[in-house]
């Protein structure tokens, strides 16, 4: 009966032995199964190797694991702005099908078939387009982000309770209020659903955004180069992959909690 | 006090579908005088819930007049005269308690004090006033539709709609809740136009009883209930409660298309 809250509290760290122990039992297995079908180092390093690699020196003579951080956090950048501009225009979209349906049924088809073109193509494109700068990367981003922005929040926008709707009218509330007293603050919880896909999302913009020719900063430019090299070294572009998805997974984790403050008063609000 | 505060003259209701014409409502026609209580009681289908949200401007009749306070339904709703209570709380689940109480009184852009005051005033009233804090859904269903008749009496409305409020609490709930709205409305003074299918609860907290037939929907007869006020516990024990309930009752059995008239909480008229 009484507020979670403190029961959320006490299972933080029951939690973070769990966090732990699922990262204890994927490091055996995959030891395991490297040692079972006596795997190459070049199909899959042994973990130790990935870890040395961050401590390896670069051309520069700088170590990988600086190298890494500089580039994820570049990567890391161009997501945070390409989600804010993607999750902005899907709202926009979003209210202004909710408010339309002439204008959905006109744009949608538009809006759906941007997202059946393979990214890969589109990237180089916007590359030419917009340059090689951190822009180009932020749009690609965005392209991915505001996708599920839109679907769902057009969703949420629309399914409000009829009663809650018949309420408003008999207190004679006016549509702006309607919209920000109800249909906005019922939608919240559509709209985190869709940030918490589209926070990965975006990072996967920035990556191929930044894979083109002429980029000269970002996981994605690490991706390629260590790919180039995987015979050589391959533990490096594990590294790589490592980095990509520990953005990945720290910008999920950011929304989540984000999501807990927000629409605190949610049954449905992600325990993780 | 002359002439009534809700007055439905000769109003139909059709519900235009692609499967074609529901025709919900016929002829109704029903006068409300200033401070009665007066329960609309049918089977599931004989548009009891239309003719409810008709008066509250919240569907258009198809023909007919409806009169509320002198005004039409509609100037009535924009001036705020009604309080509205669904049966279903319909709280909004990011507001706590409170707030919700307070949700008409933004609305309605009444001043700071007001929106300060009123809101924990009116949550005494319904006896949560420790529970202004909370989440709806930390509440029981009983509670939940108690702070909705708190936040329905927020603009001290002249007139209280309650479709079928209580029909799903269990009850012992819905005979706490009836007693209990029955001292609210006489300490608000509002008139109230209350949808039900339970017989004794109609017969308990009503001044008259309009019983409804289905298909369509038309007035079968209007019963006026003698009990004396106020009314409480042993009211229910009362010999006339039982003829009244049992007046009600083969009012309704009278209709041939109620033979099975037994309806499950969870539906609406």
């Amino acid at each position: 009966m009484n507020s979670t809250r403190d029961d959320q509290a006490a299972a933080r760290p029951r939690r973070a032995l769990h966090s732990l122990a699922v990262i204890v039992a994927i490091a055996v297995i995959w030891e395991a199964v490297k040692t079972l079908f006596a795997l190459p180092s070049y199909q899959l390093p042994h973990l130790h190797e990935i870890a040395a690699d961050f401590l390896r020196e670069g051309a520069g003579g700088e170590r990988w694991l600086w190298i890494m951080t500089q580039n994820a956090g570049y990567t890391a950048l161009e997501s945070l702005i390409g989600f804010a501009l993607g999750g902005v225009t899907g709202l926009v979209l979003a209210m202004t099908f909710a408010h339309s349906r002439w204008l959905e049924r006109g744009l949608l088809p538009y809006v759906v078939a941007s997202q059946t073109v393979p990214i890969l193509a589109i990237a180089p494109m916007v590359v030419v387009w917009l340059g090689t700068s951190w822009f180009s990367k932020a749009v690609i981003a965005a392209y991915l982000t505001f996708f599920p922005v839109t679907v769902n929040m057009s969703r949420g926008l629309r399914a409000v309770d009829p009663d809650a709707l018949a309420l408003m009218r008999a207190l004679a509330a006016s549509s702006r209020q309607i919209f920000f007293k109800l249909r906005f603050p019922a939608a919240l919880p559509y709209l985190f659903t869709a940030l918490r896909i589209s926070a990965t999302a975006s990072v996967i913009g920035a990556i191929v955004g930044e894979l083109p020719v002429g980029s000269r900063f970002g996981m994605g430019v690490v991706i390629i180069n260590a790919a180039q090299y995987y015979n050589w070294r391959p533990a490096n572009l594990w590294a790589a992959i490592l980095v990509s998805a520990l953005i990945g997974i720290g910008f999920y984790q950011a929304i989540a909690a984000l999501e807990r403050r927000v629409v605190s008063w949610s049954r449905t609000a992600p325990a993780v | 006090m002359g002439s009534p505060i809700i007055e439905l003259a000769s109003v139909d209701k059709t519900f235009e579908s692609r499967a074609g014409a529901t025709e919900a409502l016929r002829a109704i026609s029903l006068a409300v005088d200033a401070g009665e209580f007066v329960s609309v009681i049918g089977p599931s289908g004989c548009g009891k819930s239309s003719l409810l949200r008709i008066v509250g401007d919240l569907v258009e009749p198809s023909a007919g007049a409806v009169r509320v306070k002198g005004k039409s339904a509609r100037q009535a709703r924009l001036d705020r005269d009604y309080g509205i209570v669904f049966q279903t709380p319909v709280l909004y689940d990011w507001r706590t308690v409170l707030e919700n109480v307070r949700l008409p009184l933004e609305l309605a852009g009444r001043p700071r004090v007001e929106r300060e005051e009123r809101p924990p005033a009116l949550l005494r009233l319904v006896g949560l006033e420790e529970f202004g804090g909370h989440y709806p859904w930390q509440l029981s269903g009983g509670m939940q539709q108690r702070v909705s008749i708190a936040r329905a009496l927020a603009l001290n409305p002249s007139i209280l709609l309650m479709d079928e409020p209580f029909g799903a609490l269990d009850e012992m709930t819905r005979e706490r809740l009836n007693q209990e709205l029955l001292q609210v409305c006489a300490e608000t003074a509002a008139s109230v136009l209350f949808v039900t299918h339970s017989i004794a609860e109609a017969v308990f907290l009503s001044t008259r009883i309009v019983v409804m037939s289905p298909r369509p929907g038309h007035i079968d007869r209007v019963v006026t209930v003698d009990l004396p006020h106020p009314r409480v516990d042993k009211t229910r024990a009362h010999p006339r409660f039982f003829e009244l309930v049992t007046e009600v009752r083969q009012s309704l059995r009278e209709d041939p298309g109620l033979a099975a008239g037994h309806t499950r909480p969870g539906e609406s008229g």
